[in-house]
């Protein structure tokens, strides 16, 4: 399938999903779904470094945080302007905003774009490793800026009140949330695939089975891996910003929270990593999960199943759930691998 | 206005008080990741665990917790065993350490913070001791006895630890499993034998560590997620597993952050970790006194 017709098809997966919604006819499936295809973007944004370069990126709620934060930024922008710019710019400003979601979004993205350019930058020319430490700490340290930093907020977080009606349809804002957070997952997953595809993508797979010998034959490593780390924090960024306008409420404990950077690590691991699969049904799977434990048990009780899940799938079924499908159900050329396994051991 | 030379010392001698505990934090780390190459991430939950542990004890029994820590030693030293066991079977052996070698730490780090989550809820914990509320003065500056404990402890944890790896033959062999294994396994030493014993010990030092921290500060169970930046900033910054490394860095970063808050406030403290790490990787990714 090209990659034009796969994004057709999956629009019209995606525009069925919605009808299905729209029969049920309660609001709370939009909340929930937001949930789980916000987490089908952030896993699928992980799995392009994480998955197809073998980079592990500890940083998520990160990249998350700063496309939220950048929304928060870009809303009470008037606000400053009308107090501080001359009338004339002032007026632009007036003229230009409020903007809507997706220019935020793109907004967002291109800035969490950049600091996974930079920090991937700094650290990529080591070993691997030093990266995902440096994603770790780069949550602290994001995290220590906002709580400093009083125009969005600081500590205190800062709200943002929900427009009743959207712009363009006259529906419930939240649907419209819906809506776009299904348009941007279908993107991120239509872009993963095609990378997977690409000349690009194999130069990923090189990286992750072999970097030296992959450097030896001339990959340009370090540039592909750059590419990686900005798409993936552009994604990232992109399922953060309409965030503030679901949540209503935003508040550095929250947008940093360690859940978003576990599901988004454990979510692909679940599904299996190699390919856009595996993201996909691991989101679906643990986002509805969650979703039913928080509702039915405890949130920490939902977050602690999240957590012992993954640490289980990377013992017992390393290639996730697509790996336990492949194991079961082998493809023809399955038994030449036997083989070679026999052979080996 | 003329410089606050006073307040300078005392944030001088406090940074001082604050390294050598740092340095207790990150000792485990430079075992594991810097000796053994173990990208153990969940190691500030296991510190965090042992405070917790020093708490109950104080709690319950009114228990001195750095006593505590000391007969829990076995204990973490065996859960140590147990979690290098089942990384060395799943991970090490089939050679997947890099990606789900990291994922497993990290699961167990969100595990580990949970569970105390579930257990003891998000309220900040301390203990009681006839120490921590005691200040020694020395003319102008302060020597809060809350800082100098852990301090004295710390110091006593590395020298022997120092001591253990350059004079007896475990020692030795751990350092050597480092630098060759095949050449131990020669010399007759099972590597991976000597590894479980060097990941246990490092463990094990999460105990002491664990109720260091709980003596110095109050406890949540997510305050852990604060170290992990400080504990590989100073392991890198150290030169990755050596001990004297770990302490000239561990000095020098609580130095820079007790100057940092003092002039510049608290909330900005645990972004110069942060700092110190970057600057550390793009200038001189060996470290101060590197292998």
């Amino acid at each position: 399938m090209r990659n034009w017709q796969f994004f057709l098809a999956a629009l019209a997966v995606s525009g069925l999903a919605y009808l299905g919604t729209r029969l049920i006819g309660n609001d709370y499936v939009y909340f929930a779904g937001y949930v789980v295809l916000q987490f089908v973007v952030l896993a699928t944004a992980w799995n392009i470094l994480g998955g197809y370069c073998g980079y592990v990126n500890f940083g998520s709620a990160a990249f998350f945080a700063i496309g939220a934060y950048s929304t928060v930024a870009l809303h009470k922008f008037p606000q400053l302007s009308a107090r501080y710019l001359p009338e004339t710019l002032n007026s632009v400003v007036e003229f230009i905003f409020p903007l809507s979601i997706p220019v935020m979004i793109v907004i967002g993205g291109a800035i969490a774009g950049l600091v996974g350019l930079g920090t991937g930058y700094l650290t990529l020319r080591l070993r691997g490793v030093f990266f995902a430490i440096a994603t770790l700490a780069l949550a602290v340290v994001l995290q220590t800026l906002i709580v400093n930093w009083d125009y969005v907020g600081g500590s205190r977080g800062a709200y943002i009140i929900r427009p009743n009606t959207t712009p363009y349809f006259d529906i419930n804002y939240i649907e419209y949330l819906f809506i776009i957070m299904l348009l941007l997952a279908v993107i991120a997953i239509t872009v993963a695939r095609s990378i997977e595809r690409s000349q690009l993508g194999y130069g990923f797979a090189t990286i992750r089975d072999d970097e030296l010998a992959a450097e030896a034959t001339g990959v340009p490593t370090l540039r592909l891996k750059l590419i990686a780390t900005t798409l993936s924090g552009a994604f990232m960024g992109m399922a953060g910003a309409p965030f503030p306008f679901y949540i209503g409420y935003l508040e550095p404990s929250s947008a940093f929270g360690l859940a978003y950077a576990v599901n988004a690590i454990a979510m692909p691991m679940i599904g299996g990593t190699t390919s856009w699969v595996g993201p996909l049904l691991g989101a679906i799977l643990l986002g509805t999960l969650q979703q039913v434990a928080s509702v039915t048990i405890s949130s920490a009780v939902s977050l602690l199943i999240v957590g012992l899940l993954l640490v289980f799938f990377v013992i017992i079924a390393p290639n996730g759930i697509i790996g336990l499908w492949q194991d079961y159900f082998p493809r023809k050329e399955a038994p030449a691998r036997e083989n070679s396994k026999a052979e080996a051991t | 206005m003329d410089f606050p030379f006073e307040l300078l010392l005392n944030a001088l001698i406090a940074g001082l008080l604050l390294g050598g505990f740092y340095a207790a934090v990150t000792v485990g780390i430079s075992i594991s990741f810097g000796i053994l190459d173990i990208v153990n991430i969940a190691h500030p939950a296991f510190i965090i665990l042992g405070s917790y542990i020093a708490y109950i004890v104080n709690q319950r029994l009114g228990l001195d917790p750095i006593l505590t820590a000391v007969i829990v030693l076995p204990v973490f030293y065996m859960l140590g065993s147990a979690v290098y066991q089942v990384y060395y079977l799943s991970f090490e052996k089939r050679g997947q350490e890099a990606l789900r070698g990291l994922a497993f730490f990290f699961g167990l780090l969100f595990v580990t913070e949970v569970l105390l989550i579930l257990v003891f809820g998000v309220d900040y914990r301390y203990v009681q001791a006839a120490y921590i509320e005691k200040t020694l003065r020395f003319g102008f500056f302060d020597l809060p006895l809350r800082m100098l404990v852990p301090f004295l402890v710390s110091a006593v944890l590395l020298a022997g630890l120092q001591i253990f790896l350059s004079k007896t033959f475990t020692g030795r062999a751990i350092m050597a499993v480092a630098q060759d294994q095949l050449a131990l396994s020669l010399m007759a030493a099972d590597p991976i034998r000597i590894k479980r014993i060097a990941f246990a010990i490092s463990i094990a030092t999460a105990a002491i560590a664990g109720a260091l921290l709980i003596i110095i500060q109050p406890v949540e169970p997510s305050v852990g997620r604060e170290y992990i930046g400080r504990v590989f900033a100073i392991c890198v910054l150290g030169g990755m597993g050596s001990l004297p490394g770990t302490v000239i860095a561990a000095l020098l970063l609580g130095i820079v952050e007790s100057i940092t808050s003092t002039f510049y406030g608290p909330s900005w403290a645990p972004a110069v970790a942060f700092g110190f790490l970057l600057l550390t990787l793009a200038v001189r990714p060996a470290g101060l006194l590197g292998r």
